[in-house]
């Protein structure tokens, strides 16, 4: 089943349930477009939650880059002696 | 497909190389240096880089053999999607690994590819840069973010299975690579992110392991706005056709 089909099934499904429980007056009517503006707000904060979380636990791994110019050293060397052609660009 | 029992694998690593006359010296010689006992073949897909990228790598044929590097070039800029499917019908392994010419991923990773695929079977393993032992030097704070934001809105729109879409850095079982390339339209970041989609709702077995991923380009990449509607149009276009 395509992907976009399963988010809308699962709107249905919540829209569904909302209506039932509007009509069986478990919620008043006044409270319509309340389900509709509560999944949208929560929604944006759930986003924004896991932005912030996220940007606060980004793995950085500035000792990589060490590595990285030791690695590239230890290359150059190594085919410099092999005949390959390694100056700088 | 039977796996062969017993028999070792062959791994076929396909590289696009643009202008990378020096990097692509520096990467052959890491790839070598780690995957000392496996057996291997590199592709080169060369775009006519004007900076003599593939003499340097004649001259690594020179010295490694021209069973192990293949240099398979073709006349200009065509793209990397083209360039992974040109790579793969020279392939004789029956895994392929994707990698960046630009030295922003190490070779010194391949081994854990290849043994987390052996442990669980997996028909593609991908690279992650965002989870606790990978990692990603270079980006300043902006960049971050977009990331970050970036990577929670297709989390939340496409729910592919994996943390880190945009990732470069894979190892496919070669008949699942060619399955799922032959579906894939579109371009650049975008084709990557297509592919693990196309993947995962396919029902590929799909595991990750950490990667560190250094970003050398000064600047660091450039995310501009036309950057960001791209994704963002490949975000629905992703959205609705997979």
């Amino acid at each position: 089943m395509k992907h976009v089909l399963k988010i809308m099934a699962l709107l249905v499904a919540i829209s569904a349930f909302w209506i039932g429980l509007l009509e069986t007056s478990v919620v008043p009517r006044s409270y319509t477009w309340l389900l509709a503006i509560y999944l949208i707000v929560s929604l944006g904060c759930y986003g924004l939650l896991m932005v912030g979380i996220g940007l606060m636990l980004f793995p950085t791994c500035p000792q990589e880059a060490v590595l990285l110019q030791k690695d590239i050293a230890e290359a150059k060397e190594f085919l410099k002696n092999k005949g390959v052609d390694v100056g700088s660009d | 497909m039977a796996k062969h029992e017993g028999k070792e694998n062959k791994y076929s690593i396909i590289i696009p190389t643009y202008n990378e006359r020096l990097n692509i010296a520096i990467i052959i010689y890491l790839v070598f240096k780690h995957l000392k006992d496996v057996d291997f073949e590199v592709i080169v897909v060369d775009d006519g880089s004007p900076d003599g990228t593939q003499d340097v790598v004649k001259q690594l044929q020179q010295v490694y053999g021209e069973d192990r590097i293949l240099l398979r070039a073709r006349p200009r800029k065509l793209g990397l999607g083209t360039a992974y499917y040109h790579g793969l019908k020279h392939a004789s392994g029956e895994f392929v690994v994707i990698m960046d010419a630009d030295l922003s991923h190490h070779p010194k990773y391949l081994p854990s590819f290849i043994r987390k695929q052996k442990e669980t079977g997996a028909n593609i393993i991908t690279g992650t840069r965002y989870v606790r032992n990978g990692g990603v030097h270079g980006w300043n704070l902006m960049r971050k973010l977009t990331s970050r934001g970036a990577n929670v809105l297709a989390q939340t729109l496409l729910w592919p299975g994996v943390s880190d879409l945009t990732g470069s850095f894979r190892l496919y079982e070669r008949s699942v690579l060619e399955d799922v390339i032959s579906s894939c339209v579109s371009k650049g970041y975008v084709f990557q992110m297509e592919m693990i989609v196309r993947a995962s709702r396919k029902g590929y077995h799909i595991e990750e392991v950490p990667i560190t991923f250094v970003d050398r380009v000064y600047g660091s990449s450039k995310l501009g706005g036309s950057e960001i509607v791209e994704y963002l149009k490949g975000l629905v276009y992703l959205l609705f056709t997979t």
